[in-house]
Formats: C-alpha cells, structure tokens, sequence
C-alpha cells in the first residue's frame, strides 16, 4: 500500500458490507417479504434496491425485509424509515421504481410522492 | 463488494468450533443456496462473541437476533422462518433476550449491557479471514496517521498520555516500555508479541488472534516505527491451532496488501512479521524465557536487568507487549488518548478483559471498564452463581494470583486493588468458586500447576514449590500439623523473594491469599481433620441422609458391600468399609448420599 | 504399534524442512515442530540428523525436546485423550473424569496403552472454558462432560 487515499478506497468500498450490523442508526428500508409480497413479485424489488443502493454507494443505509403488515392487495411493499423522519410507505413496487426510490428519495432526499400509500388509495 | 440485506454470522471460536459450530456454518450456505437465498444472505465466520456459555451462538442482523445453543437441525428453521419469512425464531433465542415477549438486541442482555469493548471491538462482529472487513472498521488508519503524520518521540508520547498499562500481568506502564526499547542502543531491534498464553481459565488472547487477528499486525507495525524495529515476532503457543492459522491468513493478507512489507503508505517504512510457536511450557510466557525460546533454546528466564528493552531477541533491543495490550493501541491513536485515559480508575487506565469461569452462569469472556467491582462482574454480567450456591471466592491472575473472598466483593478491579488483596490481575482469568469448593484443594491445585511447570533453573521455586507442594498434601490427607501452617507462610515468603522470575516470585500466592483469607478452612483440615467443602476425600465421609427410600440401588452399586440396610428402609454407610470410590452417589436417584 | 517410521520418505521430508529454514535465525524450533509432525515423535534417530544438518549439538537439541512438553520421544497412541485439567475444568469436576477413563483403558495419565491404541494425557487449559469440562480424543472436542457421558463416549474408540 503506497497511499491513505487506497486504504480509504478498500475501506469505502467494504464499509457497507459491515454497516449492517454496526450501524443501527441511518436509513432502513423494509421490504415486506412474507408469502403474499414474495407472491406479488418483492425479490425483484429487493433484488433491485440492494444493486441501485450499491451502485450508487449510498451510506448509512439498511436494506431489510419484514413480515406481512396485512395489506396484501398493496404487495410488494417498501417502507423507508429516515431517522427523525416520518415512515413513507410505497405499494405496488416494482423493480424500476425501487431504483427510483433509490435515487430520489435517499439519495435527493425527495419522497416519491406517486408511488406511496396515499396516491395509490386516491 | 456485494451489499447483502441479512448477515449471519457464526461463531468459530474454539469454544463454539468445539460444538460443531463449523457444520453449523456449511448448513447454513446449504440450506441458503437450497432457497436461492445466497445473493441476499451473507454468512460470516466470526471471532468469540465472549458469551461461551450459550455456543455455539448465532447473530442475525440487522435484527441482531442472538441464537443460542444452536444445533445443526435448526438451521433450516432459522432459513426458513426468520430469513424467508422475516419471522424471529424465538425458542431458540437466548433466553435472557426475550423480554415481556419483547425482543431485545443482542447488545442489551444483561451479559453485554455493562461490557465496554476497546480490545474486543471487533471479535464477534467482522470475519477474521477477510482484511477488507477490518479495513472497513477504521483498520490500520491508526498505522496510516502515525506513520505520515507523526514522529516516533510523538508516537511514544501518545501511548505515554494514555496511561496505558501492560495486560499481561504485571501491570507495567506500555509507555515507559516503548520509551526504553527506543531510547536502546542498537541498529537493529525487534517487537514481539507475547501470545504464550498460558493462565488457565485465561483465554483472551486467543480470542483476539482468533476474531481479530488484524490488530495485533497494526499495533505490531506501529510500536515498530515508534522504537525503530523493522521485524515482529508474534510467540503464539502450539495449543492454539485456529488462532495460528488465522493469524497467518491475516498476515499474508496484509502483505498482499503491502500493509507489511517494504515502504508502507510510502513513507519508507518497513516492517514485516513471523510467527513463533510455543511447545506447551507455561514459563515461556515470562518475557526472557519467551526470548530464549524464540531463538531455539530452552525456555529458561534470564535474569534481569538487562531487560529484554536492552537485551531481548539475538541480544537485540526487544519491545515486548501481550495480545491484549497491542489490542487496544490502534484505537488509542485514532480517538485520542485522553479518551482512554477517561476510561477507568485513576492509575488504571482504559478496559480490562476477563475470563469467567467456574461456579456462574454466564461463562464467558467480557471487557469492562477498570474500576467495574467484582459484584458488578459476577453478578449482573456473569449473572451470578447457579443452583442456588452460596458464592464463597473468585480467583484471579491464574496461578500466580490469589483468592478473593466473599467480603471484598464490592471492590473496584483495577492492578492496585487486586494486588492489595493478595492477588493481581494476571492476563485477566476470573474462576468463580462456590460453597462446595474447598480452598485448601483449590490452593494446591495451582501449585500443583507451579510445581509441574517450573523450568528448574532457580533452587527457591524448583525446591522450595515443591516442598510446599508435600505440606499441602499432608494438610489435605489430614496429617497436618498447626507448625505446618507457619512453615507454609514462612516458606511461602522466602520464595517470593528469592526466586529469579515473576513465575516463582508469584507462585506462592494461591497459597498465602487463601491463608489469609480462609485460615478457618486449614486450620478445620489440620484440627478437625476435616474438610467443611467435603473435597478432600481422606478427609471426607459419605453419608446417607433421610431421603433414602431404601430403594437398594445404592446397595447393589458398592463395590465392598459398604452399604448396610434393609429394602424399604433407610440405608447406612459403613465408613470403616467405604472406599469412596462415588459409585453409589452415581446410581441414587434421590440424592441421598453426601459427603461429609 | 509395529508401524516403522523411519522411512525414507519421512527423512527426506525432514530434510526438506531443515534445508527450508537452515538460513534462518533460530531455526530449531520450527524444525522440531515440523520434526513432530512428520515422525509423529522426536525420538534420539531424529535428533542425530537434525543436529548434523543444523550444525547444533545434539546434547542441545535433547535439551530442548525434553524442556518442551509438546515435544515426546516415544511415539503416541493411535488416539490420543486429552483431558482438560485448566482451573475452569478442575473447578467442574474434570478429575473425576480422567479417573474414569484411566480406568476404563487402564493406562495412567500421561501413559500409552499396552497395545499402542490409546495416550491419556492430562492437558492445560485449551481455552473451551465455556464448555467445562472438556476433553479431546484427537480433533473431537467433547464438552460440558458428565462422569456418566464417558463409557459412551469412549464405546466408539474402543
């Protein structure tokens, strides 16, 4: 090794694989993964959101999955849990939306608006 | 690297790889690849988690579900339920963890609640095998600050500030060691690792060279630029398989990734690392005897001065410091040390690892903060004594520490304390002892261990052990007189002060801590001739008492035909018959029979 | 028990390890770990050949076999019993357990078995303290130990 700038390079690039079970704090999104969101198509979505987050090398976030919240016709759901921010649930996903979820609402900050809970039931 | 939303890890500890916690862990890639989940799921092989009681342990995060006593059948189950199905497998959780049906994190059962984890930092949570892991927890950034941005004097003074002690037994301030080894005259010098850990009951070292074997490389790089040594030696004893073998892989990684080797972070520095075996001699681990033996001879102490700071490895100047000790330099150096120096007790500094054992429910091993008393430890983190046994003494420093009864229990654990009571912190092992130990056979026990062990080189711990050694074996067979007690001390006292090495200089501690302290016990062997514990079999009868159903188990069992009485009846032991050979004791089942 | 070990393979073996570290400083040790493993012992045969090529005397090299006690001359039981006799174990009743298996192979500790098959040893503390008591029979770790639990533990290596 000849510089710090390798050192901080091997170390971002494994920082997220360790991340999950040190930080408790930062970004959680839940993937509902019981029968029903399997059934409606949630691995896709997982699938995607774990590639999109990696791609774009987001820090302090958490991609985890959940049981059944009882909404079943909405599956696949996402929930996104910001500290100090309110819980944005997202029905109906997708592969292609969960990348946009990605990078709009961790990435910018800018909650999907069409794809949560509350468009989707208008 | 891949992102994976769960991590399993497992424990591959000696004590967990001692229950087929390493069939556990190829169930689990198994049973995952059978359910498409390896791209979701990482499994992790990781150092001890500290809690050895309830192995072999699994962790499942981010939940932080802590699984004990897994077994290799529940591993579908866990697949299946908690990571398909996102469904917390609860019986098998550690009991401690479910709380009101709440679930707690691993982190906040009682056993890691007061735990404050500097040297342990990452045993149990990165994979050992994988230098990226370590890297990505501050790994060698401390190396990288010292060499680029600081001078050796600077470097020195930082250990210095942080008050930091030697872990190994002596309690010798790391600082002043440094400061010495660089102030040496000589072109070539060395540092070594003493990892000859050899305490029984001790097994901290080997817990850090398991889960973390990385650090010791960082701290062994930076105390080499400090004083000016371009090769480590890392003594490691043969006992130690998986711990040799993991620090190899960590070693060859790190020159891989020229984290050893020449110019480092391309300041010029060199250094670079070996490993020494042990071959089973407990005196090794005395700092001029381990010196000895790395350079291929017996391992016999030198005397000193010249300290191995002057003279050590090939008559070179040498930087000697234990596992533990080098555990927590890189985190000194990277947040400061008056952050350590605000940890513990005024003249111990930082975190203490022990090892708990015995007599308590929570063996194991824990890092807390100097200053934490012996109560705090036994009772809230080991959980305290099982079967409702009165808790009577807990002994630590291994076989050059002492007893610490009952009464003290509310002392703070730092050196100082420990030493005023008799006994010392050693490499930290901590054996809790119950009402049914007997002090006398636990005082002999570790001279036992002494007199086995001593190299021979010195005639006051060769001979002078030994002879305490035949005192303690006529005092347990009840042929001991009052004038033995005083010959024991008197002895005891001489050796201390005449033997070459701290092995014999400590050697009779076991015995002068537990003859203060538990006088009664000796003088109830030697005028009773009894033993009150019921240990010492010349001195100890058994006894059936009125739970007998006189079922004639027992009867039918003894070997001499000892037992007298009639079916239906309560039985009687004929003690002039009786060869206490336990037999009958096996085979009652209403445990009727005691000794006595 | 008849197995020769001093084939040719086997010294030709040592010698590979010997001419591996002959450059080195301090170089007897390693060898006579290697030695061990090798030979399954280190008997007088050994060291004659290890102090020849090392340029070490052999007085010296008895010297540190014998300090060691890691280090055996006579060659070891086809399997090899380790009880663990570490203040953990002891505390929990290892003793009785070792008596136990002594007299089931009757063989003392620290003895091999008339017919060569078994070595009963005694060991330090080999860090398990969390499974107290423990022994090893070879690689097998057997922990948590009840005097009862021994006969059928033993049934399979008798």
């Amino acid at each position: 090794m000849k510089s710090i700038a390798e050192l901080n390079k091997i170390r971002e690039e494994a920082l997220e694989s360790v991340n999950l079970r040190k930080d408790r704090k930062g970004t959680r999104i839940v993937v509902g993964m019981a029968t029903c969101g399997i059934a409606a198509g949630a691995r896709p979505v997982l699938m995607a959101l774990l590639e999109e987050a990696k791609k774009r090398n987001v820090e302090h976030v958490m991609v985890t999955q959940t049981g059944c919240v009882g909404a079943c016709r909405l599956e696949p759901i996402v929930e996104v849990y910001k500290e100090g921010e309110d819980k944005v649930t997202y029905v109906d996903m997708t592969a292609e939306k969960a990348k946009r979820v990605i990078a709009d609402h961790i990435v910018n900050g800018k909650v999907v608006d069409e794809y949560t809970i509350g468009a989707y039931e208008k | 690297m891949d992102l994976f939303r769960s991590h399993v890890l497992v424990c591959a500890g000696t004590g967990c790889a001692s229950s087929a916690s390493m069939k556990i862990l190829e169930k689990f890639e198994e049973v995952l690849e059978k359910n498409d989940l390896q791209k979701e799921v990482k499994v992790v092989k990781t150092g001890c988690f500290g809690l050895c009681e309830a192995g072999p342990i699994v962790i499942v995060y981010p939940e932080g579900s802590f699984y004990s006593h897994i077994k290799v059948e529940d591993v579908e189950r866990i697949t299946e339920e908690h990571l398909l199905k996102g469904r917390i497998v609860k019986d098998l959780l550690y009991a401690e963890s479910i709380e009101e049906d709440k679930v707690k994190a691993i982190d906040e059962v009682g056993f890691y609640k007061k735990q404050q984890r500097v040297a342990l930092r990452n045993c149990g949570l990165i994979d050992p095998e994988a230098i990226e892991e370590y890297i990505a927890l501050d790994g060698y950034r401390a190396l990288a600050k010292v060499l680029t941005e600081m001078t050796p004097e600077e470097t020195i003074d930082v250990v210095k500030k942080s008050g930091l002690r030697g872990r190994g037994g002596g309690g010798f301030p790391s600082g002043l060691k440094w400061e010495f080894t660089a102030k040496a005259e000589g072109e070539q010098k060395y540092v070594a690792c003493n990892a000859d850990e050899g305490d029984p009951g001790a097994f901290m070292d080997r817990s850090v060279l398991e889960g973390d074997p990385h650090v010791i490389i960082e701290a062994m790089a930076i105390a080499g630029y400090a004083v000016g040594a371009d090769l480590g030696y890392v003594y490691i004893r043969a006992e130690y398989p998986i711990a040799v073998q993991r620090l190899q892989i960590a070693i060859e990684q790190a020159r891989e990734k020229g984290l050893l080797g020449k110019d480092i972070f391309g300041t010029g520095f060199n250094f670079d690392m070996e490993i020494r075996l042990g071959a089973g001699a407990f005196v090794c681990g005395e700092e001029t005897a381990l010196i000895n033996s790395i350079e291929g001879k017996r391992g016999m102490p030198r005397p000193r001065p010249p300290f191995p700071a002057v003279k050590g490895v090939w008559n070179k100047p040498t930087l000697l410091n234990n596992v533990e000790t080098y555990a927590n330099i890189p985190q000194i150096f990277l947040r400061g040390p008056e952050w350590f120096a605000g940890i513990g007790t005024e003249k111990s500094k930082g975190t203490k690892v022990f090892a708990l054992g015995g007599k308590i429910k929570n063996t194991g091993l824990l890092e807390i903060p100097m200053g934490t008393t012996l109560k705090e430890v036994i009772y809230e983190v080991g959980g305290g004594i099982p079967d409702g046994k009165a808790f009577k003494a807990v002994q630590t420093g291994g076989p050059s520490g002492g007893c610490i009864p009952a009464d003290y229990i509310d002392t703070p654990i730092d050196y100082d304390n420990l030493i005023s009571l008799g006994s010392m912190m050693g490499s930290g092992g901590m054996i809790v002892m119950d009402e049914d130990n007997c002090m006398v056979d636990i005082a002999r026990f570790f001279l036992d261990f002494t007199v086995e062990e001593s190299c021979g080189k010195c005639p006051p711990c060769r001979i002078g052990t030994k002879r305490m050694m035949e005192t303690l074996d006529r005092i347990t067979e009840g042929k001991g007189t009052l004038k033995d007690l005083d010959n024991l001390e008197r002895l005891a006292e001489n050796i201390k002060a005449s033997s070459l090495c701290g092995l014999g200089q400590t050697a009779p501690n076991p015995v002068l801590s537990t003859l203060k302290h538990f006088r009664h016990e000796y003088e109830a062997h030697v005028n009773e001739k009894k033993c009150p514990a019921g240990v010492c079999q010349a001195l100890t009868n058994f006894h059936i008492t009125d739970d007998c159903k006189g079922c004639t188990l027992c009867k039918k069992a003894c070997p001499v035909d000892a037992i007298l009485g009639e079916r239906k009846e309560l039985h009687v032991v004929d003690t002039d018959k009786c060869i206490k050979c336990g037999a009958c004791i096996d085979k009652c089942p209403f445990k009727a029979i005691i000794k006595k | 028990m008849a197995k020769d070990i001093f084939t040719e393979e086997n010294f030709q073996k040592l010698q590979n390890v010997i001419n591996e570290y002959k450059g080195k400083q301090g170089p007897l040790m390693p060898v006579l770990h290697e030695g061990q493993k090798i030979f399954g012992c280190l008997p007088l045969e050994v060291q004659k050949k290890i102090s020849e090529s090392l340029k070490v005397p052999l007085s010296e090299i008895y010297g540190v076999v014998t300090f060691y006690s890691q280090f055996s001359l006579e060659p070891q039981g086809d399997y090899v019993i380790g009880v663990c006799l570490g203040t953990a174990c002891y505390v929990k009743n290892a003793q009785p357990i070792i008596d136990k298996i002594s007299k089931m192979i009757d063989t003392k500790a620290g003895e091999t078995s008339q017919d060569g098959k078994f070595t009963l040893v005694a060991t330090r503390c080999i860090g398990a303290c969390g499974l107290a008591p423990v022994m090893t029979i070879n690689e097998e770790v057997y922990g948590r130990l009840k005097v009862e639990d021994v006969p059928g533990i033993m049934e399979k290596y008798l």
